[in-house]
Parts: C-alpha cells; sequence; structure tokens
C-alpha cells in the first residue's frame, strides 16, 4: 500500500460510508509519541500552558504530524451541556451535522473555535464547538441514559455524516488537536486563556500515514480522554469485543479503542476505576495466585472475563475524565511513564524533563510499575466512575423459575 | 478361494545378509506379515507400513517400499477409485479405514500467515518475559460484577466469576478417543499426562475405567448416545462433561465398537456385557431437538453439581447457527471437530467427503456468537487435524480459545498412521485391545512423550506471542487481524474474516 497518499481519498479504499475523515483507517497506525497529564488535585486551575511547556520540550518524540490537548473544567459558563468540539471538511458537512443537532439536541450556543494564525499550522478543518442537551422528549422516547444517547450521536455522526469529526464530546472538557508540533497546536487553539484542574497532553510520532486533524490524540468519547503513547498489539480483538457491545471502531487506531474500553468498563460495567484499569493492563497469573483468595477470586475473573478487553503490547496512556486522571503502563512496561507529585499536583509524563518544566522542585517523582496505575481524584469533586461501587436505584430482576409476569423491581443496595 | 484383483500396497524387503534371524519382526508385526522359516519370510499383501518391525529389527534391515506396479495412467480414474471397485467387488460392504481424511483437500492452515512485530511496536522476548498461556474453559458472565468488601478490597457478587470454569496451563487439550477403541495404557498415558501439564484428557464414549478415578480432575467425561459407562459417579469423577453430538471424521455417523475389543475390562468400563458389538447411535434417542439438547446439559448440570457441560459437534454447513442453539442451550463450550480430524473407524466415504474444513467452523462460529453477543458465554475448543503449534495458533487467532489434539498424541505414542485402527491388530498397542499388542505401550513412557510434545508446542506458541508482541495467549485469541491469507479467495477470506498477504 502506498503511503503518500491515503487510500481512502484516492477511492482505491472506502471506510464504509465515510470516505473522508478516515484517512487513516485502512492503515494499521504505527507510532511513537510524546504524553503528559497533570492534575490539580485541590481542584486549583491551571492555565493550558502549563501543557504546553510540558510537550514542547519533549518535541523530538514528535514529528509535527500530530499534537493535541485535553483540558477539564474549562468550561465552568456550561457545565451540565455537553460540548461538541466539531472538525468539518466543508460547510456541507456542517449543515449536515447541524441538521443532526437541531433534530436531536437543544443547543443553546454555537461558535466557531477561537484560534490564531500560528505558523506552520495550515489546511485546519473548519473548527466550531456547541453546547447542548439532549432534547428531553426525544431522549425520553429513545430509553436511552443521556450518556448513551451522546454515545450514539457521537457515532452516528463519525460513521455516517461524510466530512465530519467529534473531536469531544463531554461536559465541561474539551479537545484541542490537530496536525503539527503540539506546542503550535497549543498556541493555535489560545490554550493559555483556559483554565482546567486536569490537562493532557500528546506529540504524535505516525510512521506510516501523512497525518489528519481527527487523527491526533486526545481521543475522546463523552468526557473520556485518552493520550497514548505506543501501540496495542492486541488490536484486533480488542476491536472485536467492542463491536460486540455496539462500538463501531471506525478510525482504526489503538487510542480510539482504549477509549472505549474505559467507557465500556466503567460507565457500563460499573467497575471501579482501579480494577478496570487491572482489567486492561492484567497482573500476571503468578501474581493473581499468590493474592489473599478473595482477592485472587475477583482477580482471575477479570482476566478470564475481560481477556478479549486486555490491552497487549507497549503502551502508556492518560486518560483524562472530570474529576480526575490516571496514568496506565503496559503489563510490562515496554513505553516510558514517569510522575511526580508537587503538592495538590500529580503530573504524569513520558520524560522527567517535561515534568521539571512544569514542576518547580516536585515533592517525589517516580517510574510507576508495569501495570499500576497513577491515579489523580480532585477532591470533592462527585466521582463519575463507580469507585465507590455502583448503586442503580433499581433493576430488573425475572425469576428464571416462575412465571412470566413474576418480573419485579428489586432496590439493590 | 479366487484370485484377488488387488495387488499388495507395500513390498517388505529384508537384506538377509544383515539379517540376525533374530525372529523379532515376526513377533513385533500385528498384522501377521512374517512367517519364520530358518529365516523371516514375508507376506507383503498383510503389510500397512506401521514400521514396527522396522524400528525393532536389531539388524536395522528391513526396508518397506511403495509397490509402484504401474497402471495405465488415467486422470478420471485414480488407481485408488480402481482398487476401491475391486475391493468392494470382492467383499460388497462399506469401506472402513482409521485415522483422518488422507485426501488432499486444500489445507486452509496453510495458507493463512502470522504477522510479527518490527520497531513500533517490539516483539517480546519469551526467553526473558512472561509468556502467559493459561486458559479457562467455560461460560462467562457477561460483566464482573464486585462489592466492596469492607476493606478497601472488592469481592465478588454471587454468580459473576467464572468459579466453575476449569482451568488449562495451555490451551490445549487431548481429544476424546474411547477406552475400546485405544487401549487402557493410552488412556492411562494421557491421564497422567494431562495432570503433569495442567490441561484435560478425555474419555471419548467408552467410560473411565477404575484405574483413571484419581486422575478425575483433570478429565472430560463424555455421554454419547450409547450412554457407555454413564452412571453418576463418573459424571462426578469428570473435570468437565461433555456431550457428544457429532464427529469431525464421520459428521452424522455413530459409533461401531466390534465385539472383539469387547473384553472383560472394556465390558466393565462401559456396562455391557462382554463380546457384544457396542454401538452407539449416531442420533441420541432422547434429543431430537435443540430443547431436548438443554434438558440434557441441564439434567447433567444437576447431576454434577453444575460442572462446565460441552457439546461436541461435528464441522458441518451452517455450524454457525447450530453453535448458537448450542451456546443458547447452555452448554458451556462447544467442541468443533473438522473434517480432517482422526478416528478409530469410519466409513472411507464419509471420513473423506462429508463436513467441512475446521478453520472455516471455528471463523463462522466465533463470528456468529460475536453477533449474537453470546461468545462470552461458551468457550470454543477447535479439532480436526491440528498438526502443529502453527495449527494451534492459526486456529486461535480465528477465534478457538483451545485446541484439541487427537492423532498427533497417539503419534507421539509410536502410531505411523497406517490407518489400520479399526482392524484392532495396531502393532504400536494403541487401538487394540489384544494384551500381547497393548502390553507394548508402558504408560509412564507415554506420558513422558506426550507431556514433551505439549511443551515443546506450548513453547512454540509462547514464540510466535513474542513475535506478534504480546505476552497472553488472550491476546491473540480471535484477533484475526494478525492473520494474512496467501493463494486463498476472496470469499474464503471474507469468511475467515482475514485479510490477503500484503494489506
Ligand atoms: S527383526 Fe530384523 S534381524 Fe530379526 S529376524 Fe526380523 S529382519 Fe531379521
Ligand atoms: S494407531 Fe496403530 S493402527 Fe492406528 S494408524 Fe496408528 S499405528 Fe496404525
Amino acid at each position: 500500500m502506498p503511503t503518500s497518499r491515503p487510500a481512502a481519498l484516492s477511492g482505491e479504499f472506502s471506510f464504509g460510508e465515510r470516505p473522508r475523515y478516515a484517512e487513516e483507517a485502512s492503515f494499521k497506525i504505527h507510532g511513537g509519541c510524546g504524553l503528559m497529564g497533570i492534575c490539580d488535585e485541590s481542584g486549583t486551575l491551571m492555565s493550558g500552558i502549563e501543557a504546553i511547556k510540558a510537550m514542547a520540550v519533549q518535541r523530538d518524540r514528535g514529528n509535527g504530524l500530530g499534537g493535541g490537548y485535553a483540558g477539564y473544567g474549562i468550561y465552568p459558563e456550561f457545565p451540565d451541556h455537553y460540548c461538541f468540539h466539531m472538525m468539518y471538511h466543508d460547510a456541507k458537512a456542517k449543515e449536515e451535522t447541524e441538521g443532526v443537532f437541531d433534530r436531536y439536541f437543544v443547543v443553546d450556543l454555537a461558535e466557531p473555535m477561537p484560534t490564531r494564525p500560528v505558523k506552520g499550522i495550515s489546511d485546519a478543518p473548519i473548527l466550531w464547538r456547541y453546547f447542548l442537551q439532549p432534547d428531553p422528549h426525544k431522549l425520553e422516547n429513545s430509553e436511552m441514559t443521556a450518556d448513551d444517547y451522546i454515545v450514539h450521536t457521537v457515532m452516528l455522526i463519525n460513521s455516517s455524516v461524510d466530512g465530519a469529526f467529534v473531536a469531544s464530546s463531554g461536559k465541561n472538557m474539551g479537545a484541542f488537536k490537530g496536525v503539527g508540533f503540539p506546542e503550535e497546536i497549543g498556541h493555535y487553539y489560545l490554550l493559555e486563556e483556559y483554565q482546567g484542574y486536569t490537562w493532557t497532553g500528546h506529540n504524535r510520532f505516525p510512521t506510516n500515514t501523512p497525518g489528519w486533524w481527527g487523527g491526533a490524540h486526545p481521543f475522546t468519547l463523552l468526557d473520556w480522554s485518552i493520550v497514548h503513547n505506543g501501540e496495542i498489539s492486541s488490536y484486533g480483538i480488542n476491536s472485536r469485543y467492542l463491536e460486540a457491545f455496539g462500538y463501531k471502531c471506525t478510525l482504526g487506531t489503538d487510542t480510539e479503542v482504549a477509549a472505549y474500553l474505559f467507557d465500556l468498563l466503567l460507565r457500563r460495567h460499573k467497575l471501579p476505576l482501579d480494577l478496570a484499569c487491572k482489567a486492561l493492563a492484567s497482573p500476571l497469573w503468578t501474581e493473581i495466585d499468590r493474592m489473599p483468595a478473595e482477592e485472587q477470586a475477583v482477580m482471575r475473573s477479570i482476566r478470564a472475563v475481560y481477556g478479549p478487553a486486555m490491552l497487549n503490547g507497549p503502551f502508556a496512556i492518560v486518560l483524562g475524565f472530570n474529576g480526575g486522571m490516571v496514568a496506565l503502563n503496559d503489563r510490562i512496561k515496554l513505553r516510558p511513564l514517569v510522575a511526580a507529585r508537587q503538592g495538590s499536583r500529580l503530573m504524569v509524563a513520558s520524560e522527567e524533563s517535561a515534568i521539571r518544566e512544569v514542576l518547580e522542585a516536585p515533592d517525589s517523582v517516580w517510574a510507576p510499575k508495569a501495570g499500576e496505575p497513577v491515579i489523580a481524584r480532585v477532591k470533592d469533586m462527585p466521582w463519575p466512575i463507580h469507585g465507590d461501587l455502583h448503586l442503580s436505584a433499581g433493576e430488573v430482576s425475572c425469576a428464571v423459575t416462575g412465571v412470566a409476569d413474576s418480573c419485579e423491581i428489586v432496590e439493590v443496595s | 478361494m479366487p484370485t484377488s484383483l488387488i495387488q499388495p500396497e507395500f513390498r517388505v524387503e529384508i537384506d538377509y545378509n544383515k539379517c540376525h534371524k533374530c525372529g523379532r519382526c515376526v513377533q513385533q508385526c500385528g498384522w501377521g506379515v512374517y512367517s519364520f522359516n530358518e529365516r523371516p519370510y514375508p507376506d507383503d499383501s498383510k503389510c500397512r507400513a506401521c514400521h514396527r518391525c522396522v524400528t525393532y529389527c536389531p539388524a536395522h534391515c528391513i526396508t518397506i517400499k511403495k509397490n509402484d506396479l504401474a497402471l495405465r495412467d488415467n486422470a478420471n480414474w485414480s488407481p485408488e477409485l480402481r482398487k476401491n471397485v475391486w475391493r468392494q467387488a470382492e467383499s460388497g460392504g462399506v469401506m472402513l479405514t482409521g485415522m483422518g481424511n488422507d485426501k488432499p483437500y486444500l489445507k486452509i492452515f496453510d495458507h493463512l500467515v502470522l504477522d510479527a512485530c518490527q520497531v513500533t511496536n517490539p516483539s517480546i522476548d519469551p526467553l526473558r518475559e512472561p509468556m502467559e498461556l493459561r486458559t479457562y474453559l467455560g461460560r462467562k458472565p457477561d460483566s464482573v460484577e464486585v462489592e466492596a468488601n469492607g476493606e478497601g478490597g472488592y469481592r465478588l457478587k454471587p454468580g459473576s466469576g467464572v468459579e466453575n470454569n476449569v482451568k488449562l496451563d495451555t490451551p490445549l487439550i487431548f481429544a476424546p478417543m474411547s477406552y475400546g477403541s485405544v487401549s487402557l495404557n493410552v488412556h492411562k498415558s494421557l491421564a497422567m499426562a494431562a495432570e503433569r501439564l495442567g490441561i484435560l484428557m478425555n474419555t471419548g464414549e467408552g467410560g473411565l475405567h477404575a484405574d483413571l478415578y484419581p486422575y478425575g480432575n483433570n478429565v472430560i467425561v463424555q455421554v454419547a448416545s450409547g450412554r457407555f459407562g454413564v452412571s453418576p459417579e463418573y459424571l462426578n469423577r469428570g473435570a468437565a462433561i461433555e456431550i457428544k453430538i457429532g464427529q469431525g471424521a464421520k459428521p452424522g455417523i455413530g459409533g461401531h465398537l466390534p465385539g472383539e475389543k469387547i473384553n472383560k475390562e472394556v465390558s466393565t468400563t462401559r456396562m455391557i456385557p462382554q463380546g457384544t458389538d457396542a454401538i452407539s447411535p449416531a442420533p441420541h434417542h432422547d434429543i431430537y431437538s435443540i430443547e431436548d439438547l438443554r434438558q440434557l446439559i441441564y439434567s447433567l448440570k444437576e447431576a454434577s453439581g453444575y460442572k462446565p457441560v460441552g457439546v461436541k459437534i461435528a464441522a458441518v454447513h451452517n455450524v454457525g447457527a447450530i453453535a448458537s442453539g448450542v451456546v443458547r442451550a447452555g452448554a458451556d463450550y462447544v467442541y468443533l471437530d473438522g473434517f480432517t480430524g482422526g478416528t478409530g473407524a469410519a466409513p472411507a466415504i464419509i471420513r473423506d467427503h462429508v463436513g467441512i474444513p475446521i478453520e472455516i467452523a471455528i471463523a463462522v462460529v466465533d463470528q456468529r456468537l460475536r453477533e449474537e453477543g453470546i461468545r462470552n458465554q461458551a468457550s470454543i475448543i477447535a479439532a480436526g487435524s491440528i498438526r502443529s503449534s502453527a495449527d494451534m495458533a492459526k486456529a486461535i487467532a480465528l477465534g478457538a480459545d483451545v485446541v484439541a489434539i487427537g492423532s498427533a498424541t497417539l503419534m507421539a505414542l509410536g502410531c505411523h498412521l497406517c490407518q489400520g485402527c479399526h482392524t484392532g491388530c495396531c502393532s504400536w498397542g494403541l487401538t487394540t485391545q489384544k494384551p500381547e499388542l497393548t502390553r507394548r505401550l508402558d504408560p509412564e513412557w507415554g506420558a513422558e512423550r506426550l507431556t514433551n510434545l505439549v511443551h515443546a508446542w506450548s513453547h512454540e506458541l509462547q514464540e510466535i506471542l513474542g513475535a506478534l508482541g504480546v505476552n497472553a495467549v488472550e491476546s491473540l485469541r480471535g484477533s484475526r487481524e494478525r492473520l494474512r491469507a496467501v493463494g486463498l479467495d476472496k470469499q474464503t477470506c471474507d469468511i475467515l474474516g482475514v485479510k490477503p498477504a500484503g494489506l
């Protein structure tokens, strides 16, 4: 396959019904990359400039074909609105997408993304953002939760609106990404003007694709955002596993898979965060065998049930979400990841130099062990990912042995 | 007796200059090839090229050659078809044969190649890093549900784990071969090896000899239509129970063990009178629908304290829908047996022409179960001529959890694939009940060879995983992305879910 021109554009291949914005989808994307994540657990806001600084020193970990950031807490004036950051190839894609928004949502604000001209950044798509909420009637009729409604919309736009791509879709957060070095991208989006309690950043080193705006990190779904260094060698089975749960892995990147897996395990299967990390970067069987009986039974089941979800191969990822951040290395630490703490700030990066650039006098700097998650949690923020185990209001239970109408709502305590 | 039109298949040549005239060949041959009068005289027509005599001749003076008797070329009438007509004109019967399909069908495994890592996703060195092959066999919940244990940790919510799955240290088990079709020493070798390897052997449909009871944790006990040897004790001895519906070598055909093989021990184990033919019909006469199957599955679960219950089916057309029904009926695993699978005895015409390749069956069943959202509800065991660790890796990449090997295990025990198992004269003492032959296999020796074989394949699988850059077998399972096809047509590629090489 020639790599000079994306196959999807040359007309040889089309990916589903969406030839554009799938530039890399028919490739398996190989790449290096650098990343960072910082979270102030006290909830104190930081300017996006911190993230830009951390990425700038890691310039050599990328090749100018992709940079991006996610910030949390950046839209305090719209805390309860889903914010869609959109990328459009042309006006027609915008019109079609806005048709979808108008049909299914109440849009309270639609505006262009603020950007400034930056040397080195060119060919930007039309960038637009929307603060919206599901249309209450449509939501009710859909019999979905609001989050599922959003996921559905994201999948719908990404897979069927030609030339439109959802860069992010969460509440009080946003992804800013594009083709260029990350410091250029950061300035392009005026990140210094945003204030957030968590920032993640990424520098991309794709080796066999031209790079495109949607293909930069972070990859997001709802308020989950992932930056990723490495390559998921288990991509094939991870994506087949996700397909069974209705996810469409249309972008062909392993980062997309990681984002969806977190969504599945945390939001839908309601696993506590630490266990979800253990499912994705599982302990070795020899370690599990040495655990106390109760823990062993849990881990054995996690590993046997979520084997197809396990991320295998070299990776370091940072997952951002409302309320915190988690950094995770692969099972045998094939990719770099350094962590540091200074007061209420927890920071991770591919290189210690990035940490030293931002934290002047870290209290501690360490290399997290393989597969051991580094978790930052913002104080007093509602923990959205069921860290205290889920308590649903009620669930329907149908006795197998009883008659058909024995279904009843049982309280789950 | 009128002259047979069929000439011997082989020529047994003895170099009498070297021959010690010790008579060992006469002793070793189970087929009665040799007579002895100051020196051994072979009767070529009886030779099956099992190489027992060749192996044990102290002078290494026996050579077995193909009888290259010229037949006039005819592309339509192969020599084999001609011989079969002569044979059937003489016997008037169904031609039986042992071991698997020997026809040169396209072997799909040989047209699939595996991926390897290079720069950006480094390979992993299995000599330095852990490579995990452990696999859990059985039904898994859709998700794991936990609750806080009050000490900062978690405990499983009841029924949400894999506690009744069977642990396998490597994703390979020994395929069902019944006591009766094979000797007790074969079963002992398999059971001992399974225990040492942390895997399972399978009784086949002939029951479990009392000597094997101590190995129960490493045994799948089979329930076939003949219900030979099935008792509550039998069901409870095993680690899992398997309902046999079909067999790859002879889909739609039942079992028939001739009365000569039913000696005292076999008769006790099978719970049938000595010397009677043991016939297990193709249909279970209590299963004429999927609902019946469900009832049997749950009866067996009830009878055994909810051990995993699997169902063995032959790979046939529409196997995806069949497997889906089997899983929905409650099976904890589906055992798929492809049409190159081995057998003790089968009508040759069925063996060679009925069924579909295992590669296709794995691919469609895995895909179908995924599409229906029930893939996690059952494990897939794939069998039917898994010949090497490469076949094992490819079967797993296509979607199998575990592979089962039968012919390869017999080969590890000496079998030379002479295809005479159905005669009960196996010179290697494997597929026979004649005491003078069965004692040739020392179970301890057999167990060691089987253990070596599985260790070797497991190490090779670890090498493959390392080359693929993953360190656990679950990351290969169903990862068709890591396979490419060479020389397969597009439709086959689509069914397999595999891209052609170069993409
Ligand atoms: S075993 Fe070999 S050496 Fe002994 S009699 Fe037979 S052919 Fe001769
Ligand atoms: S088991 Fe014995 S009879 Fe059957 S093929 Fe092998 S050597 Fe021949």
